[in-house]
């Protein structure tokens, strides 16, 4: 959680942090070498062989990886790598073949996905899933936890939940607030722009007090005027002292926000480090560019042969 | 044509326990179908159960009126739970035909001829209503004014059947209101999200599946008060007139299936009275009387139609909340 510099650091930034643009990394995460699979100072997600299978395809085939707590992680790497479906492993919305992972020091494997929900590891998704068809309110206060009103007997007695409602309602409001959603409250979430959906699903995320917050592909489809005040928005969730691990394509933003970076290419993590040294390490180069070598990984993703992106894409679809 | 005898008939129906009936299982099925997003295409199945586990549990083994409304909602309950586990985790088209199919099996089982000391078989079964009557507390006599007047019997079985959809009114509309109709809705739309904010979705679901079930089988008792239980009335083509209300009325309200019902056997008794008449009278040549008592359902094959195509979120429903499912 600290954000002084370790012995062990591999790159201490060499411009001092500037407040505003510049945001504080957090750096001596890890122990040892920055390789794939290494161990962290302290770890908040720990994955053990977590495995799985569509047909023949390995879509996932992790070894050992470890997210640190208390800092952003970027999951990286090319289409059809495995990322998100990792996440929908870890999240309880896919079944691995076999392997386990605890969180928090609890394990895991095996457990559905509202019950990992409730312990406190809040996921979103890359296809935004704003419940279009409840108010900005209703949608809010529907990530709230522990809601005595949602049980079917005590709902047709509101004096029980109507305190508990009430505390929600003001929550949610000022979480609104934060997001610059606070005026919509009462309008469908179906009326909002792609990237406000996108600001909802965060701040509904939020309203369960989550230990680790997870973000597929955050910024897909949102307007670059956005952007920045979703890149805030991220930043914020770590000095508050959450958990972050986030997909993304943008290496822009990784590089901007991420204090470590996990890349993950055919299923498997192939690098791991600090976001600047990452992304000079060749199994990253060969993972996204193959033989094309070229330096800047941020702008040139479409240079696959036809043959490669084929069969990413189909991976792609099956998850 | 004898105009007042048609509109009479008409009015007749507006307060008729059918009428309350049909509300009521049609309010289980805005449950199930309005909030919830559950297609239940059995709702004659839970109306079956409780008809015949009401009239079972008199005629069989001399229950009080409350033991066989007990072992109604109890069927009903099993019913659901049934359904449920296999199904609710699968993608909703599944539960359709599930209960559709469900729903054929518990008519044919109470058709057979293997029970018939006990269902009656195909001639179904009566002589049920002396405990209901019992505990009427009316005088005897008329009660009611112009096409609303009725016997004590009558009267006692409409003041029942009314005050039960009402008090099903309140509670539907209270809980729909709640934080757990909210989770509710939210699953109607999309399950992962509400699984990914930590709801147990599958729970909710069955909790649903049975409070509207048990809404269809308490109107199964109703429907059966004032007639016989026969097997034949608990067709598919009952699913799909209570279906037809609830999207007249307005699928995801509380409101919408009370007059959705009313509306549509006031029109439906004056459209067969209008037509049989009609036929007396050689207006329309081409037509039998036999044909003519048809017409009327294709008439409300023709109203469904337009429904869903014209007015999706029906009479209360609300176009932006819900334009038919999605």
């Amino acid at each position: 959680m600290s954000a002084n510099a370790g012995p062990l650091d591999p790159a201490a930034p060499l411009e001092p942090p500037v407040p505003t643009n510049k945001p504080v990394k957090t750096t001596g995460l890890h122990v040892g070498e920055a390789e794939p699979g290494c161990a962290k100072v302290d770890p908040i997600l720990i994955v053990d062989n977590v495995r799985r299978t569509f047909g023949g395809l390995t879509a996932v085939d992790v070894a050992h990886v470890e997210v640190p707590r208390g800092a952003i992680t970027a999951l990286i790497g090319p289409n059809g790598a495995g990322k998100t479906t990792l996440f929908n492993l870890l999240t309880g919305f896919d079944k691995p073949d076999d392997g386990k992972w605890t969180f928090d020091g609890r394990s895991l494997a095996g457990v559905p996905a509202y019950r990992v929900a409730r312990m406190g590891q809040i996921r979103t998704f890359q296809l935004t899933k704003a419940l279009g068809l409840l108010t900005v309110m209703d949608n809010m206060l529907l990530g709230a936890k522990g809601q005595t009103g949602e049980n079917i007997f005590r709902a047709l007695m509101p004096f029980l939940w109507r305190n508990q409602e009430e505390e929600n309602r003001a929550k949610a409001l000022d979480l609104l607030t934060r997001f610059k959603l606070d005026t919509k409250k009462d309008d469908y979430a179906a009326s909002l722009s792609g990237g406000q959906r996108k600001l909802l699903e965060m701040a509904r995320a939020l309203m369960s007090d989550p230990t680790l917050v997870m973000l597929d592909e955050p910024m897909a489809g949102v307007n670059p005027a956005l952007t920045q005040s979703l890149l805030d928005h991220i930043l914020n969730l770590k000095s508050q002292g959450m958990t972050v691990l986030f997909v993304e394509h943008d290496m822009h933003m990784v590089r901007h926000i991420a204090d470590w970076v996990i890349v993950m290419a055919e299923g498997k993590v192939v690098a791991e480090g600090d976001p600047h040294e990452v992304m000079k390490n060749p199994a990253v180069i060969d993972a996204y560019l193959g033989q094309h070598h070229d330096e800047d990984i941020g702008e040139d993703l479409g240079t696959e042969t036809e043959h490669v992106s084929a069969i990413k894409e189909l991976l792609d679809d099956e998850r | 044509m004898d105009w007042g005898a048609i509109f009479n008939n008409a009015a007749v129906e507006l307060i008729s326990p059918t009428t309350a009936a049909y509300a009521l299982a049609a309010l289980g099925l805005a449950v199930h179908f309005g909030y919830t997003g559950l297609l239940n295409f059995g709702q004659a199945g839970f109306m079956a159960l409780g008809a015949y586990g009401y009239a079972i549990s008199i005629l069989t083994f001399g229950f009080p009126v409350w033991g066989a409304f007990l072992v109604g909602v109890g069927a009903s309950v099993l019913f659901a739970l049934i359904l449920g586990i296999p199904t609710l985790r699968l993608r909703a088209d599944y539960l359709a035909i599930v209960t559709i199919a469900a729903a054929e099996i518990v008519r044919l089982l109470f058709t057979t001829n293997t029970f018939a000391s006990v269902t009656g078989s195909a001639n179904g079964l009566s002589g049920y209503k002396n405990e209901f009557a019992a505990l009427n507390p009316l005088a005897d006599g008329t009660y009611g004014f112009g096409p609303f007047t009725n016997n004590a019997y009558d009267t006692w079985l409409r003041i029942v059947a009314w005050s039960i959809v009402i008090v099903a009114a309140l509670l539907i509309w209270q809980i729909m209101r709640s934080p757990w109709g909210r989770v509710i809705k939210g699953i109607r739309e999309d399950e992962d999200a509400v699984r990914a904010l930590g709801k147990n979705v599958y729970a909710y679901k069955m909790q649903s599946l049975i409070l509207g079930g048990v809404l269809g089988t308490i109107a199964g008792m109703i429907f059966a008060l004032p007639r016989a239980v026969v097997p034949s009335n608990y067709q598919t083509t009952l699913t799909f007139f209570i279906y037809a209300i609830l999207l007249l009325g307005g699928a995801a309200t509380v409101l919408g299936p009370i007059i959705g019902s009313m509306l549509f056997w006031v029109l439906l008794s004056f459209f067969s009275g209008f037509v049989a008449r009609a036929v007396e009278a050689g207006w329309l040549p081409f037509m039998s009387a036999i044909q003519g008592g048809q017409l009327r359902f294709i008439l409300v094959g023709v109203a469904i139609m337009l429904i869903v195509i014209f007015r999706p979120q029906g009479i209360f429903g609300n176009k932006k909340e819900l334009a038919f499912v999605r």
